[in-house]
């Protein structure tokens, strides 16, 4: 985790020193763009009607919630208050030299986001499951590629490759499983093979980035770009010479079924969202948590934070670090990889070319977003799916607002997160530099 | 190809502070080694090595080949004479495309490839120079697309919207383009300046919220969308903006190469002669030192996105007052914006050697398409060979280990960290 130090009230001695306490006026800033905006919408587009929210998967769950109404403008005005009022006291905390915690900044988001719901499903029903259902599902890769961006940089090497490795884990996974299941006929077996076949090229695009960033010392931001081209050129190339023509045998993967998993999947909203899912979803569960566990509370986390802090310390008791990098950028490889069994085995879709459309770039700005932490990196990984699926439900019940601006909200909430949230983001401090044993 | 590198420039002054060796090694001596270990040797023999790997490529693929591997214990000599053919076929064809058709009658017909290949280069000799000088600043501009696509719009906007003087409205519809650029790229480098927002993410971002605000645009009747078209695309650009060019002499050259070249020249005076530039390398060599010296580095990283953002702009404005001028789409950037990369890369980032990578892959761009409709050879192939090109130059000792190259007195060729002896020590 990041340190962050508290800066507490100093006790009243006499002589105590004077502790500064940095605070910025970016989250009040941000606070009140977002309340402006929505003032606007309900000054400028008001809307008529009441916005339903369905909170049930199908009629057939065991348990029944009641949809909830809630009359659209007097809500958002509602919200439009709210939002004011917490603007306000960030604006205080800031006079009075104190943090904007973060409690109020998650609050003033859902505030924010319920407001808007409710104001662009006026008079029609929104239904939450397959919003967050689908937000979770498009998620998928983008959770697997951060993972890999979080493992890279903490060990030392920066990734920009993750595209790249998304496509090879898709490519591959596709290729596998489709001759696996002709030759075999087996749908388990041949799903088994593309996971496998898919984490094995997600790691040999790590192994070359890894290989050229400390053996010839290769700037990494380089060999990420180059790479990502390659398995670009190399995918389309293989694709329309071998696999369009034989199509049949080597591009008709089969796909993962979903796999309720009995009890937790009758919980209400949150089992119909997280455990009616496809066994990569849970395979994307236990990745987080054990990067998580692994980065924090083992030794290998402890190891691999150090060569990728301070190099020379890491050295000096012992640790061999060109090796610990390799081997890690290696086995990150693996889970941006099987992220990328999403796009094909994932869906039931054939491997076509550049599938990927930028997820690996999404990933990338979702370690930096999330501050290289593996948790946070999944939860900003989680807004861009929410956002992208956002914008597919509300084209469904008509949405009030252009799909091109609903698509790009997602990119501008970022830019707003990262130049007023964020800020200053400090990454490993040895990322992205080789090292040298003197 | 590659530029001698800044730091091998002697000045005069340093010629008089280097004491003379004292047993002079014999010219040709020195000659043989400057060629056996120097950088242009090292990008020939990367270009040789990525055409040898996209032969492989294309062998094993060929059906002709396959087909005769069948029996290879057979007759092994079909096998390779088939290899041979799909090969050299595949490359005369990338050659013919690309450089000089002798199939033709007259030199005019001949020299058509090249100027194709003058034309590709155009733009990606434009984008590769935004993107190395921001290299140059320490900064990563990978919001090409996105610069190009809003330089583009304002410039296309500007050429089909107004009626202007012949030649003035040409100069307002390129200036409006660059400005587009800067202005797109800029809120990248004020963001950077004012917040610290990382610019890797914030141009990411800026690229999408390009495309999807261009794609509104241009499917919204009375701004961008031609009248009374349905589809999501502009009207033909006026003949009074339309880059001067050769099509009446049946080539596809237009005035946006020689506007390229002179871009080139003011990047390269910017970088090496004015004191603009010599704030942009300080900054990027190291910022901290830079702060210290008294250079106002946030202001630098605003400059350098704005420029950058308009070169990548000229690239855009290139597309749409020369190459295609009969109206855009959304796909106007054709991948210019992340080719540029690879371009400013292999030129590492200096704007001759950009100009020189950019030559290189317009010729990989127009050989590789006749390449596609002569023989069937898949035009991504070109992707591959470029960023094998890319990744062996900048790993020369692999490629002196493959062909056994000496090393040159290793040392001082590899980059040091910049810590003294006295500061290791501590």
């Amino acid at each position: 985790m990041t340190t962050v130090t508290e800066h507490h009230q100093v006790s009243p001695q006499p002589d105590a020193l004077a502790t500064t306490v940095v605070t910025s006026w970016k989250a009040p800033i941000a606070f009140a763009v977002f309340t402006v905006a929505a003032l606007a919408l309900a000054v400028f587009a008001p809307r008529e009607g009441d916005t339903t929210y369905r909170l049930n998967a199908s009629d057939k769950d065991a348990i029944i919630i009641a949809n909830i109404s809630v009359p659209a403008m007097p809500a958002l005005w509602a919200v439009v208050v709210l939002l004011a009022v917490a603007t306000a006291f960030s604006v205080w905390l800031v006079t009075q030299k104190r943090r904007v915690p973060l409690w109020l900044v998650v609050v003033f988001a859902i505030l924010f986001l319920f407001g808007f719901l409710t104001w662009a499903g006026a008079g029609a029903m929104l239904p939450m499951i397959n919003l967050l259902y689908g937000s979770l599902s498009l998620a998928v890769p983008l959770i697997f590629g951060a993972l890999t961006g979080v493992i890279g940089e903490r060990v030392g090497v920066i990734n920009i490759g993750i595209e790249g490795q998304l496509l090879a884990g898709a490519f591959t996974s596709a290729i596998t499983a489709s001759v696996v299941m002709s030759s075999t006929g087996s749908m388990w077996l041949a799903l088994f093979a593309g996971v496998i076949g898919a984490m094995v090229a997600g790691a040999l695009v790590g192994m070359v980035l890894a290989a050229f960033a400390i053996k010839y010392f290769v700037d990494q931001v380089i060999v990420g770009v180059v790479l990502n081209v390659l398995v670009t050129g190399l995918t389309s190339f293989f694709f329309s010479q071998v696999l369009a023509p034989n199509a049949a045998v080597l591009n008709s993967p089969p796909r993962f079924p979903r796999l309720p998993i009995p009890l937790l999947s009758e919980i209400p909203i949150i089992g119909p969202v997280l455990f009616r899912q496809t066994l990569i979803v849970y395979l994307m569960y236990l990745a987080v948590i054990v990067v998580f566990i692994g980065l924090f509370k083992t030794r290998w986390g402890l190891r691999l934070r150090a060569v990728g802090e301070h190099p020379q310390a890491a050295d000096t008791v012992g640790i061999n670090v060109n090796r610990t990098r390799f081997w890690n950028v290696a086995l990150a490889g693996t889970i941006a990889g099987l992220g990328g069994t999403f796009f094909t085995i994932g869906s039931g879709i054939a491997f076509n070319k550049e599938m990927t459309a930028g997820a690996g770039f999404i990933a990338l700005a979702a370690v930096i977003f999330g501050g290289w932490d593996p948790i946070r990196a999944t939860l900003a990984a989680l807004l861009f799916g929410f956002a992208s699926n956002l914008q597919n439900t509300l084209s469904v019940i008509g949405s009030p607002v252009p799909s091109e601006f609903m698509l790009m909200l997602p990119y501008l909430v970022t830019i707003i997160a990262v130049a007023g949230l964020v800020g200053k983001v400090r990454g490993p401090a040895a990322a992205g530099k080789p090292y040298r044993k003197a | 190809m590659s530029e001698p590198q800044p730091k091998t420039s002697t000045t005069p002054r340093d010629t008089t502070t280097v004491p003379a060796q004292a047993p002079e090694p014999s010219r040709w001596h020195q000659t043989f080694q400057k060629i056996t270990t120097g950088n242009a040797l090292i990008s020939v023999l990367s270009v040789l090595l990525a055409l040898v790997v996209g032969a492989i490529m294309i062998a094993f693929t060929d059906e002709d080949v396959q087909k005769a591997a069948g029996y290879f214990f057979a007759r092994p000599g079909d096998t390779f004479v088939a290899v041979w053919q799909s090969v050299s076929g595949a490359y005369s064809a990338l050659f013919q495309g690309s450089i000089y058709n002798f199939r033709r009658d007259t030199f005019a017909a001949g020299i058509k490839p090249l100027t194709e290949t003058l034309t590709f280069a155009t733009p990606l000799i434009a984008g590769g120079l935004g993107v190395g000088l921001a290299f140059r600043v320490g900064m990563f501009n990978i919001g090409g697309r996105g610069q190009m696509l809003i330089a583009a719009s304002v410039a296309g906007w500007l050429a089909f919207g107004f009626d202007l003087p012949w030649g003035l409205h040409m100069l307002v519809a390129l200036v409006g383009g660059l400005l587009g650029g800067a202005l797109w790229g800029g809120i990248a480098g004020l963001l950077k300046a004012k917040t610290g927002a990382h610019e890797v993410i914030v141009t990411i971002m800026l690229n999408f919220i390009a495309f999807y605000l261009v794609s509104w645009l241009l499917r919204t009747p009375g701004l961008l969308q031609a009248p009374g078209s349905s589809n999501p695309k502009t009207p033909p650009m006026k003949d009074t903006a339309i880059f001067w060019n050769l099509k009446e002499y049946g080539y596809n050259l237009h005035l946006g190469f020689v506007v390229v070249v002179a871009a080139t020249v003011l990047v390269w005076w910017i970088l090496s002669r004015s004191s603009l530039g010599f704030r942009f390398r300080a900054v990027g060599e190291n910022p901290n030192a830079a702060r210290v010296a008294g250079i106002n580095v946030p202001s630098i990283y605003v400059y350098a996105m704005l420029i950058s953002g308009a070169l990548l702009g000229l690239a855009g404005v290139n597309q749409v007052l020369g190459t295609v001028t009969t109206g855009f789409t959304a796909g106007i950037d054709a991948g210019v914006g992340f080719d540029a990369i690879t371009v400013a890369l292999l030129g590492r980032s200096t704007p001759w050697g950009i100009f020189a990578a950019g030559l290189l892959f317009g010729a990989f761009k127009a050989g590789g398409y006749s390449m596609q409709a002569a023989e069937g050879v898949p035009v991504d192939i070109v992707l591959v060979v470029q960023s094998l090109i890319v990744l062996f130059i900048a790993a020369p000792p692999l490629v002196r280990t493959i062909f056994r190259l000496p090393d040159p007195g290793r040392g001082p060729k590899r980059p040091r960290p910049i810590v003294t002896k006295e500061v290791t020590a501590k």
